[in-house]
């Protein structure tokens, strides 16, 4: 602990245990998160894929039209989004270094997360009430 | 950040010798970027499936060419890699495999997985299409 006086982290930055990036551990936690959400969706779309291969348009729309399968799908989907855009996040944060570009990246591409998550759970959600 | 080109940098890749935690590491990037363009594909192929059987048709027959095989084969084994490097980093998450020796020997364990889970999918798909 410094001596009162010598640091420039003043006692309530400390105590919020915040660090330099304002958000603590937030964003970090949240990938662990949906990463550990998506090892058994992951596994359960790559084996539903692989069973239905060479199918034809009836089987997968029988497939995409179950309840069962239509909600994970959407938890599959939204789940992904969230952890692809974060990820990229960090990547664009690492490799571009013009503060300008860096923002509008980001910005576009979180917009771009958020409308294709949306659009594929309104896909799903078409199937599985019948549109 | 904006930074200016006279300030010294800290150490970067040329500097330190190649240890195949970088290699792991950087492909760990690679294939979560390979996976995020595989998204694009597989939100395709949804929207299609909830287009009808014509735009449905037309990703598959994409799907079904060299390079949409290829492509498909490619996210695959991005899928899986990615899986395992993501599990061995929850495993380093919680203080497992951190060891000089223990670190690579879980990254080698990862390779292996993910080349022998590719395989096996595939095999699994082709056998699937056979019984049909």
């Amino acid at each position: 602990m410094d001596k009162q006086g010598t640091s420039l982290v003043t006692e309530l930055a400390r105590a919020r245990g915040l660090g330099a990036s304002h958000t603590g551990t937030e964003h970090w936690w949240v990938q662990r998160m949906t990463s550990l959400a998506l090892l058994p969706l992951s596994l359960w779309f790559v084996f539903s894929i692989v069973s239905m291969a060479g199918a034809n348009y009836v089987t997968v729309k029988a497939w995409l039209t179950s309840p069962c399968n239509a909600a994970l799908l959407i938890a599959l989907v939204l789940v992904t989004f969230h952890h692809a855009v974060s990820g990229m996040e960090v990547i664009f944060e690492d490799y571009i270094h013009c503060k300008c570009a860096k923002l509008t990246t980001i910005v576009v591409v979180k917009f771009a997360g958020a409308l294709g998550a949306i659009t594929c759970t309104v896909a799903v959600l078409k199937l599985a009430l019948g549109g | 950040m904006a930074y200016s080109s006279s300030r010294p940098l800290s150490p970067h890749l040329s500097i330190y010798k190649m240890h195949p935690g970088m290699i792991m590491s950087g492909l760990h990037r690679i294939t979560g970027v390979a996976l995020t363009v595989g998204l694009v594909l597989m939100s395709w192929w949804l929207i299609a499936a909830a287009m009808g059987p014509d735009a449905f048709a037309r990703v598959q027959w994409l799907l079904g060419t060299v390079i949409g095989k290829l492509a498909l084969l490619g996210w695959t084994f991005s899928l899986f890699y990615h899986f395992g490097t993501g599990l061995r980093h929850l495993a380093f998450d919680v203080g497992l495999f951190l060891g000089k020796d223990s670190s690579v020997r879980a990254g080698w364990m990862v390779v292996v997985f993910a080349i022998a889970a590719t395989g096996l999918t595939w095999a699994a798909g082709c056998a699937v299409l056979y019984v049909k």
